[in-house]
């Protein structure tokens, strides 16, 4: 099993949860974060006091796959999630030891 | 008492009422969220406190008797003021309408010590505030009207302000360069927040700030247009005045910051349009025309500047009380020495400089003001200071950091997750 991250821009969370669904991916967890990378932040200004703000506001998907089906996961990020413009965010892959369904108690992939 | 002017000042004042809880949320949108319901508790404690010292104490206080300097005892507890009679509820009447002004003046000040005030200070310091400053610079201004009329039915002031020909129609000295200078004084006293000026914050809700302007500006028609105590032409032209000194002051400040810093704010507007309602105040039943346009004008091209004060002066005004309510409210009255029409209003008060006046109207203006700054600066320190002494004003460092609302009240301003907690 593997748990893929992805962090992208939060306007794209809808286009890329509806091409995961298509993909036949059943669930995912959602999370607003802020961070940045290359993308650079904005300032703001007020009453004359100029503020930098470097954090941007992105989303964060969170999936558990089965080994096999971690490059159609992948791929369907990348395509959906991109802009071409700076600040389209990254995916990561990382290995997940345990799994668990609450309801039931399946482990391991029976759990995915 | 006629029908229609009872209804007006009763309409007016629950308006103005409604400005404490506007500009609460005005000030709130502007502060932090660990401490934006510290601030909406300093302006809702006005609520509560300052009705009961003012029927008590400080509507007899602030306009009773024929004095100078302060007015006497005999309105204390509503004492004589009755619904039956020839005067029917005159008195009520002034009482409840004036009082929300009384209620509103001290919690202006609130923006100014954000973020570093200990609650229980502030709620001493305002009933006491009330007394020995509200009380009696509205005496000085507006003092002996109210019992005059009544007993004779033709208003006489005897304060020594008002006496000598000052005007201030709905209190731009009394409330705003009052609560202004106060500010500055209680800043000083306070001394700045951490990490000030070096560090700041961003307002956390301008939504909460834009709401906070509308309430304030509808507000305000009832500030200024019910101070007519009557739904007359003065009325009508003070409403007028209100609408538009506010608009132009909106236009002036945003564009001053669009043309300085890049962009046109919601907080530039917001800002202005409190600048222009401020300025207007001393002036909304005196002025004619185009005038309020000027002055919104003026009080939107000065203010904007007047905010950066500040900085080069030293001192943690967190909400701008100073650049907006002082200086709004000083501009404003001197404004009426060049623009009071007493021949458009039937009235008997000085023309301004522009009305084929003399000088002495603006003179009168400017001396309102030094007195006032004088006095209201002195007394709001000693006031403090005193607190200071006997009980610490200032939150620890830690209740600073961790936030006012959890330190002062054990309250979250916003919870997020929809968690089921257990009750204790």
């Amino acid at each position: 099993m593997k748990l893929v991250t992805a962090i992208i821009k939060p306007f794209k969370s809808d286009e890329v949860k509806t091409a995961l669904k298509a993909a036949g991916i059943a669930g995912m967890t959602v999370s607003e974060v802020q961070g940045f990378g290359r993308q650079g932040g904005h300032s703001e200004t007020y009453r004359g006091t100029e503020y930098q703000i470097d954090f941007v506001p992105k989303v964060r998907l969170e999936i558990v796959v089965d080994d096999a089906d971690v490059p159609k996961v992948i791929d369907t990020i990348v395509a959906s999630a991109a802009t071409g413009k700076i600040g389209d965010g990254k995916v990561w892959v990382s290995a997940i030891e345990e799994m668990v369904r609450i309801r039931t108690g399946e482990r391991g992939s029976d759990a995915i | 008492m006629d029908a229609g002017n009872v209804a007006w000042v009763l309409a007016s004042a629950a308006l103005v009422l409604f400005m404490t809880p506007g500009l609460a949320l005005f000030y709130g949108g502007m502060d932090r969220s660990r401490n934006v319901l510290n601030m909406l508790m300093m302006n809702f404690w006005c609520l509560l406190a300052v009705p009961l010292v003012w029927v008590t104490l400080g509507f007899s206080l602030a306009y009773a008797g024929a004095g100078e300097w302060i007015g006497n005892g005999d309105w204390f507890f509503l004492k004589d003021m009755n619904i039956s009679g020839e005067d029917g509820g005159t008195l009520l009447l002034a009482c409840v309408f004036l009082g929300m002004f009384a209620v509103i003046t001290p919690a202006l000040i609130s923006g100014a010590v954000a973020d570093r005030m200990k609650f229980a200070a502030w709620a001493i310091f305002v009933p006491i505030w009330v007394l020995l400053v509200y009380c009696p610079v509205s005496f000085w201004i507006y003092g002996g009207y109210w019992g005059s009329l009544v007993e004779t039915g033709t208003g006489t002031v005897t304060g020594f302000l008002g006496a000598r020909g000052s005007l201030d129609f709905a209190g731009g000295t009394v409330i705003h360069i009052n609560a202004g200078i106060a500010a500055l004084a209680a800043v000083l006293v306070l001394k700045k927040r951490k990490g000030w000026p070096k560090q700041g914050h961003p307002p956390h809700s301008m939504p909460l700030v834009m709401i906070g302007t509308g309430i304030l500006w509808m507000g305000w028609f009832g500030f200024n247009a019910g101070s007519a105590f009557a739904a007359n032409g003065q009325a009508i032209q003070a409403f007028l005045n209100t609408f538009l000194a506010a608009a132009a002051a909106g236009i002036a400040w945003a564009v001053v910051e669009r043309i300085k810093d890049g962009h046109f704010t919601n907080l530039g507007v917001a800002s202005g349009i409190v600048a222009g309602l401020v300025a207007i105040t001393p002036g909304a039943g005196f002025v004619s025309g185009m005038s309020p346009i000027f002055i919104g004008l003026a009080a939107g091209l000065i203010c904007v500047f007047a905010v950066q004060l500040k900085f080069k002066a030293g001192y943690d005004d967190a909400l701008d009380v100073v650049g907006v309510h002082f200086v709004g409210g000083l501009v404003g009255s001197l404004l009426i020495g060049f623009f009071a029409d007493p021949e458009f209003f039937g009235g008997t008060f000085k023309e301004g400089l522009f009305y084929g006046g003399d000088a002495s109207l603006l003179l009168e203006q400017a001396l309102a003001a030094v007195v006032t700054i004088v006095f209201s600066f002195i007394v709001t320190f000693a006031i403090l200071k005193v607190l200071d002494l006997m009980m610490g004003i200032r939150v620890p460092e830690d209740d600073e950091e961790r936030g006012l609302d959890l330190a002062q009240h054990a309250e979250t301003a916003y919870h997020s997750g929809d968690q089921q907690m257990e009750r204790v």
